[in-house]
């Protein structure tokens, strides 16, 4: 910033726009110029040392063991331990992109706009950051941490393809789970009012229903991975139709 | 610096040599030629820095001025300019591939290792198409962090932010189809469980809930869809190939135009208010 404004009040006799603004050309110009350019060697030092990767011609017959998603894929794939492919690889990527795009329809503020704010934001910042970080610990513990049969390696310990004895899960009786679903909305939607009275108030029904149905959905993944991981519960809500 | 020497009578060497550079600069941008290409004059004006923006096709994107916030690194990380930017590399560096690479089962895979190997610089094209695709995700992720954290998805943005997530997703599906076709194990396997995720669909999917409420099976489901078979060969590679390098991309560069033209129409660049 001090360069630009050392450069830009070096002009001033030839006219520098109102207010406090700052010729693009040169001033933006050069810095893209300039981020270009050090994107470009960084991508081609990369890419002179580190050969991309080329195993075997495909063969259909010939199973890899574990088939990864590309990496940005990942998270999903490691999703599919706990929970049905229908949910794991479509309602979910679904629910993240329709989520996504809902955000600027749900969170209407006009405050606290082009500056990074935490502070005046803190709720809405928090439930962004803890989706983002959720998204690449998924990617970080599915690309590195998962080896043949999907079982778990730490890095440092050596892939062997054992069939392993898998743990007996249970389910949830569909009385207990059906409650139990109902009852971690309905109160998690109860209790963020209580907490965030304010949330309420500005938001109106309609969009914090939204609000909270995206944020408890989001919430009820990681919660469904310690289920799954503690207690072994396989679903929390069996049916003939489809399990959750 | 030759102009410091302040009582020498006669121009030194290097002046004349200014002098002389000066005169050629002023010839040759005087001439037809150069003026017929830059619409703007030489001279370091506020009103020629104006239509060095203005007059230029690739430019113009730009307003004339902007706060002087919005050029400091640590706001934007160039990080949209610079998703862009590896749009284009992929873009240079794929047509380049597109040289090399018959997209049929008996041919990909062969043209991959003729690349490496017997190609000048073969290698080096792909490694830079591969790596900056994963770059390119890696931006397009941190863009949307960053536009995020600056609330500049607020209103009156909201619709910016939105075809944003479409760029997002479009991304990762240029990243996907292009991870077919090096016709490898890695490709066909990480592409058999993606593709396999669209069997799970509900309704549309044959392996998804409710499937049968529309009769769809392996043989018409959104799989088929997207592979033209039941299962991943020769049809799939063939579509995934034309997605990856015409469908997709035209997409993306519609959508890109408009995002950016957003940008200008829905009040600028993002500023403190």
């Amino acid at each position: 910033m001090s360069e630009a404004k050392d450069a830009s009040d070096s002009i001033t006799e030839e006219g520098l726009p109102p207010g406090d603004l700052v010729p693009v050309f040169p001033y933006l110009v050069f810095l893209e110029f300039l981020a270009a350019l050090l994107i470009s060697i960084l991508l081609l030092v990369w890419a002179l040392a580190v050969n991309a990767p080329l195993l075997p011609e495909a063969n259909p017959g010939r199973t890899e063991n574990p088939a990864k998603a590309p990496w940005y894929f990942v998270g999903l794939q490691e999703l599919l331990v706990y929970f049905d492919p229908w949910i794991a690889g479509v309602t979910i990527p679904t629910l993240i992109i329709l989520g996504l795009m809902a955000i600027p329809y749900l969170d209407t503020s006009r405050n606290a706009v082009g500056r990074y704010t935490f502070g005046a934001r803190r709720l809405a910042i928090g439930h962004f950051l803890f989706g983002f970080a959720l998204w690449w610990i998924l990617i970080v513990v599915g690309q590195f941490l998962r080896g043949p049969n999907w079982h778990f390696f730490w890095p440092w310990r050596e892939w062997v393809v054992s069939t392993g004895v898998e743990r007996d899960l249970w389910s949830f009786p569909w009385w207990v789970g059906l409650p139990v679903l109902v009852g971690y909305f309905l109160g998690g939607a109860l209790l963020a009012r209580r907490r965030w009275p304010w949330l309420y108030a500005s938001l109106g029904p309609g969009r914090y229903t939204a609000v909270v149905l995206l944020a408890l959905t989001m919430y009820a993944l990681p919660l469904k991975v310690l289920l799954r991981l503690v207690l072994g519960v396989k679903y929390v809500l069996e049916t003939p139709w489809l399990n959750v | 610096m030759v102009s410091s020497r302040t009582e020498e009578p006669a121009p030194s060497r290097g002046k004349a040599a200014t002098l002389r550079l000066e005169r050629w600069l002023t010839a040759v941008t005087a001439s037809q030629l150069y003026r017929s290409v830059f619409r703007h004059g030489w001279a370091d004006t506020a009103r020629n820095r104006a239509l060095e923006v203005t007059s230029n096709a690739f430019l113009h994107l730009h307003p004339v001025n902007l706060p002087r916030h919005a050029i400091r690194i640590r706001y934007t990380f160039c990080l949209g300019g610079l998703t862009f930017f590896l749009f284009l590399v992929e873009t240079v560096t794929g047509v380049l591939l597109m040289f090399y690479y018959r997209p049929v089962p008996d041919y990909a895979y062969i043209d991959m290792k003729t690349l490496e190997h017997a190609v000048q610089f073969g290698a080096t094209l792909r490694n830079l198409h591969r790596w900056g695709a994963h770059l390119m995700v890696v931006l397009v992720m941190l863009h949307m962090l960053r536009v995020f954290l600056t609330g500049s998805y607020r209103p009156p943005r909201e619709f910016n932010w939105v075809l944003g997530v479409n760029l997002l997703v479009l991304t990762l599906l240029l990243s996907f189809t292009g991870y077919l076709l090096p016709w490898d194990q890695l490709a066909f396997w990480a592409v058999t469980v993606g593709t396999n995720m669209a069997a799970a669909t509900p309704f549309v999917g044959a392996e998804g809930p409710f499937h049968g409420m529309l009769g769809v099976t392996a043989r018409d489901d959104v799989r088929y869809l997207l592979l033209g078979d039941i299962q991943l060969g020769g049809n799939a590679l063939l579509r995934f190939y034309v997605l990856h390098c015409v469908g997709l991309p035209l997409v993306a560069a519609v959508l890109m135009m408009v995002h950016f033209w957003r940008v200008r129409k829905d009040g600028g660049i993002s500023r403190p208010l």
